[in-house]
């Protein structure tokens, strides 16, 4: 039988995710998939898996859970406080989760998503070739309370490793390409896009992002007369009042506003996981800057499982200290061996 | 402020992993045809690397994998291919269909209809009859899974979008605007006008056709009153029936 992880309570932002799905942009759907990709590939080199399986994605609070067997656990993206009978555990580390102990997952203490992983990867229903939950289309639902979430088998046995996150918890540089109507912007508002830092709005979730511009919104000519056309995740749509958008997995994928650049996707995971107030320098890369970038992110994500090191924990924080046999081979001399 | 004007069909890249071909700078009727055919034409040809593609108002997107298929190569592909033939005159596609769905005009379900019928200068009769009588085509699906964009809508329905977005409009809400409608698959915040209230779902992942329509597909919006629309919504389709277009 397969092992099963039981929600015993959760927040109101629990979802299934991976990398989201290919083929739904014809109908009207977009890809979807986890706010924070990079979170997931850390995690899936944490537990030694190939692929991105399901995992379960976190907004700002965690939740109780309980396993029906031992299972393998990764936590990857935001930190939040975490703990396995009580006993505070690493976050950016893989861990065993014995059977009928608890889980606790606290919330954010830096970013926006934390992410719980299990050795094997959630089992979820699909639809084309994804287990992600889309909110805005309907596909799946958030989590609650009595769920109980079918576990993959498991080929693994590692656990007790930990990887060194890339720090994209507070804001900080973010890059863009030129998007299909950025020409429609004069360059002095494309300079003013680069020259101040813009704050992380209020208004976040896994449609899009909203920025304060520091000074003032943002303006084009005839911006309302622009027909509308496909949106990209990244794109960022700049709407009538000029409050820039970072569109994010769950965009929609038409959209009649003007874009006035599109962020790179592997500088899309800092904008999802930067707290609200975060300072975000925006500045654009030429198309062939970003292909050298997205080449670099793409062997750097695939070689993740390379910069895993064990786990060291502190002999002060382990209250089962006696339960461990710490030095083993121990003899008196004057034994018959 | 001078612009050179762009030459369509045009072809352009977004973000890092998309290409847009486009065939108009504003919706027509050809420039849509041709963004229909040519999509089509690129998912018959298969070339390795193309991840997704769709069709848009006017144009056709190309979702690649830039890592192994390069700008060039997929943009002289394209450029290729444009030049095969003449794609405004290419035909609709094959298997459309004719619906009909039953609709709401005004009353609470669709609190709009007297603003708009104001703004297109008619009388709320004179409206419904217009709206109900136009039949449209499915010009794009989009911004929400199965939604369409429909048109085109008799001239005097050049009605510009509200400034202010209306909060939420529920889920088969028939909105109006620049000639258009758009039919809410979901219940979202819009800035075109609610002047109509349907049953339809357009889209349901865990049927076989997951969306309602398609585009090419020709729809009316065919008058009914509130306590017949109320006995369709136990119907998966709302009431819409559809028979093939020859």
């Amino acid at each position: 039988m397969s092992a099963r992880l039981n929600i015993l309570r959760c927040g109101p932002g629990v979802t299934l995710q991976d990398t989201g799905r290919s083929g739904g942009l014809a109908l009207g759907l977009s890809r979807g998939g986890a706010a924070d990709r990079l979170a997931l590939a850390e995690g899936a080199a944490l537990l030694g898996q190939p692929g991105a399986p399901l995992a379960l994605e976190m907004a700002g609070m965690g939740g109780e859970f309980e396993a029906s067997a031992d299972i393998r656990i990764a936590l990857t993206g935001a930190p939040m406080r975490a703990a396995i009978d009580g006993e505070p555990v690493a976050w950016h580390a893989s861990h065993l989760l014995p059977a009928g102990v608890r889980l606790s997952i606290g919330p954010v203490t830096r970013g926006c998503y934390g992410y719980l992983h299990v050795g094997g990867g959630f089992e979820g229903e699909r639809f084309l070739g994804s287990g992600s939950t889309h909110l805005a289309a309907g596909i799946g639902r958030a989590l609650r309370a009595g769920d109980s979430l079918e576990i993959g088998p498991d080929t693994g046995t590692e656990t007790g490793l930990l990887l060194e996150p890339e720090d994209r918890f507070d804001g900080g540089p973010v890059r863009l390409t030129p998007s299909f109507q950025t020409e429609l912007f004069v360059q002095s508002e494309l300079d003013r896009l680069q020259a101040e830092p813009l704050r992380r709005a209020a208004r976040a979730n896994r449609m899009g992002v909203a920025l304060e511009p520091q000074g003032g919104g943002f303006h084009i000519e005839g911006g309302r007369n622009v027909v509308s056309e496909i949106v990209l995740p990244g794109d960022i749509q700049i709407t009538g009042d000029g409050t820039p958008f970072v569109l994010m997995a769950e965009c929609q994928t038409t959209g009649g506003y003007p874009r006035i650049g599109t962020v790179l996707p592997a500088d899309l995971p800092r904008v999802a996981q930067a707290p609200a107030g975060a300072a975000l320098h925006l500045s654009f890369v030429t198309l062939d800057a970003a292909l050298e970038i997205e080449r670099a992110e793409a062997q750097r994500r695939a070689d993740l499982g390379k910069h895993r090191r064990p786990l060291i924990r502190d002999p002060h924080r382990m209250r089962d200290l006696l339960s461990y046999t710490l030095i083993s081979g121990v003899v008196a001399g004057n034994e018959e061996i | 402020m001078t612009q050179r004007a762009p030459e369509y069909p045009m072809i352009r890249s977004g973000g890092v992993d998309g290409m847009l071909v486009s065939f108009g700078d504003r919706l027509s009727e050809p420039a849509n045809r041709a963004a229909l055919a040519f999509r089509a034409a690129v998912e018959r040809e298969g070339l390795d690397g193309i991840e997704e593609t769709s069709s848009t108002l006017v144009s056709c997107f190309l979702r690649f994998d830039p890592l192994h298929l390069s700008h060039a190569a997929l943009q002289a592909h394209l450029q290729g291919l444009l030049d095969s033939r003449d794609w405004y005159a290419a035909p609709m596609p094959e298997g459309r269909r004719f619906w009909r769905i039953p609709t709401v005009y005004g009353t609470e379900l669709a609190p709009q209809l007297a603003q708009a019928a104001e703004a297109a200068g008619m009388s709320v009769e004179a409206a419904v009859t217009s709206l109900s009588e136009a039949r449209v085509r499915v010009q794009a699906l989009g911004f929400a899974p199965g939604q369409p964009y429909l048109g085109a809508l008799p001239e005097a329905w050049d009605i510009p979008r509200q400034s202010q977005l209306t909060e939420r409009v529920p889920e088969g809400a028939l909105v109006v605007a620049i000639r258009q409608f758009v039919l809410f698959a979901v219940s979202a915040p819009t800035g075109w006008q609610h002047v109509g209230q349907t049953a339809a779902t357009l889209f349901q992942p865990e049927a076989a056709q997951s969306i309602l329509l398609r585009p090419g597909d020709e729809v009316q919006f065919i008058a009914t009153d509130a306590e017949t629309l109320n006995n369709m919504r136990r119907d998966p389709r709302g009431g819409a029936e559809s028979e093939p277009i020859r």
